[in-house]
């Protein structure tokens, strides 16, 4: 992994304390430039000469991206708040335990205590284990960039893998947690051949709503590392709306996900697995956002 | 040539005032400029875990961090965890215990291991099991280490009880 003589291109760091002054760098560079938060996979692409940048600009040392504060009866989180943060947040663990969930699944303690759920979506993996509970949280991400300010839903981000929706002159400041109804829960589930350090051969975020006698009124289901980019499955979420989500929905649900995948063969799983496990894991996942459900 | 920035890593205590290319990781300057070479360099992407450091007190994997992220900040190193010639219960765990073979993985799991006891006195056997799982040793079947860090976490408590 050592680069021993090799020549790389030098490059100029920036830590701005204000967002206005980091979407400036960026706007203003000639070179190619990129935004730097946890830095546990830019460090490791620019390492191993996947990236080049000429231009860093940390986004850390800007306090608005390091904060976590409720807001209209939701939840603001900064972009570049560390893993560890977001799962020591009492009141998110309780109103939201499948983010929590994904993002405790991210690397290890060492890589939660520098990563941010920003850098998880802006990394543009299929497989980011924040994303698709997220997603399935309705969350909507706040970009800010030299026209302005855009309110986005985290969904329309990811395009490709590695590539996202946002202009070279925009960075994501903060995630919106939308306030919760009453019986409503969600989860997120990974499979992996490791437990701890491996990246999610499937993934499933589920977020539902109960009416009073127990039947589903709403529900976003999101799939993991099944497709090139996280996928949003509305096959999925019609599978459980009006039902009890009992052993019928479920089976529903499971043919919905596997249906909806458009996997890769990879030394993680190839696609026939994918596509089963993607079934298994939204049953068990969908099973684990209703207990919740039912106990809010 | 990028012009050097100057920083000040204070490493177990002592500044270190060190220049150094914006590109340069945390633990190349943590061994290079400042010759704290108890902090070994593994895989260098993030994944093994033998260059874990405390930086202001939470674990990090200093190959996944600029020194120049770390400009004034604390950190503590495997050099840091003795006190004189009396080892940290944590090392003289590892050695009663057989917690180590060839020694390279060592200081990474050492650091992780003072970190979530000092975070967690009475971390449980389970989490401390998830804990270990973030490196990589490829001598001891882990079995050694596990019983190491349970044995010194149980000392520790007993030594702040009394």
């Amino acid at each position: 992994m050592r680069s021993g003589g090799v020549t790389r291109v030098d490059v100029r760091y920036e830590a701005p304390e204000t967002l206005q002054a980091a979407v400036a760098l960026l706007a203003s560079a000639g070179e190619p430039a990129k935004i730097l938060a946890g830095g546990t996979d830019v460090i490791v692409q620019m390492e191993t000469d996947l990236i080049e940048p000429a231009l860093l600009v940390d986004i850390k040392k800007i306090p608005e991206l390091r904060q976590i504060v409720a807001e209209n009866g939701g939840f603001r989180i900064g972009a570049a708040v560390p893993g560890l943060t977001i799962m020591d947040h009492a009141a998110l663990a309780k109103t939201w335990p499948g983010v929590l969930d994904g993002v405790k699944l991210i690397g290890s303690i060492q890589v939660r205590g520098r990563a941010s759920i920003g850098g998880n979506l802006c990394n543009g993996s299929p497989a980011a284990d924040s994303v698709p509970p997220l997603i399935a949280a309705g969350a909507i991400a706040r970009i800010i960039g030299s026209k302005g300010t855009r309110e986005v839903p985290v969904e329309k981000i990811p395009t490709a893998p590695g590539k996202t929706s946002l202009a070279k002159d925009e960075i994501i400041a903060s995630f919106f947690l939308p306030p919760r109804a009453p019986h409503s829960g969600d989860a997120y589930q990974r499979f992996t051949p490791r437990t701890e350090m491996d990246i999610a051969v499937v993934g499933v975020g589920i977020n539902l709503t109960l009416d009073s006698s127990g039947t589903c009124t709403a529900a976003r289901v999101v799939l993991g590392a099944v497709a090139p980019t996280v996928l949003l499955s509305k096959e999925c979420a019609d599978a459980l709306i009006g039902t009890k989500v009992d052993a019928a929905a479920l089976d529903k649900l499971a043919a919905a996900a596997s249906a909806a995948c458009r996997p890769i063969d990879d030394k993680r799983g190839t696609k026939e697995y994918r596509i089963k496990i993607a079934g298994v894991l939204a049953k068990r996942t969908a099973q684990q956002a209703l207990e919740v459900a039912r106990k809010n | 040539m990028t012009d050097k920035t100057d920083i000040i890593l204070i490493i177990n205590g002592r500044a270190h005032a060190i220049s150094v290319e914006p590109r340069k990781t945390l633990v190349d300057a943590i061994r290079d400029d400042c010759g704290q070479t108890g902090t070994h360099i593994g895989c260098e992407h993030g994944i093994c875990g033998t260059c874990t450091i405390i930086l202001d007190g939470d674990a990090v994997r200093s190959c996944l961090m600029f020194a120049v992220q770390a400009d004034g900040r604390h950190i503590r190193t495997v050099e840091g965890l003795a006190d004189g010639e009396t080892l940290h219960p944590l090392q003289q765990a590892f050695i009663t215990h057989h917690g180590l073979q060839c020694g390279f993985c060592t200081p990474g799991f050492l650091m992780l291991a003072v970190n979530a006891l000092e975070h967690n006195p009475n971390i449980g056997d389970d989490e401390l099991l998830d804990v270990l799982a973030s490196n990589l040793c490829r001598c001891t079947g882990y079995q050694n280490i596990i019983k190491a860090v349970r044995a010194a976490r149980d000392e520790m408590r007993g030594a702040k009880a009394t």
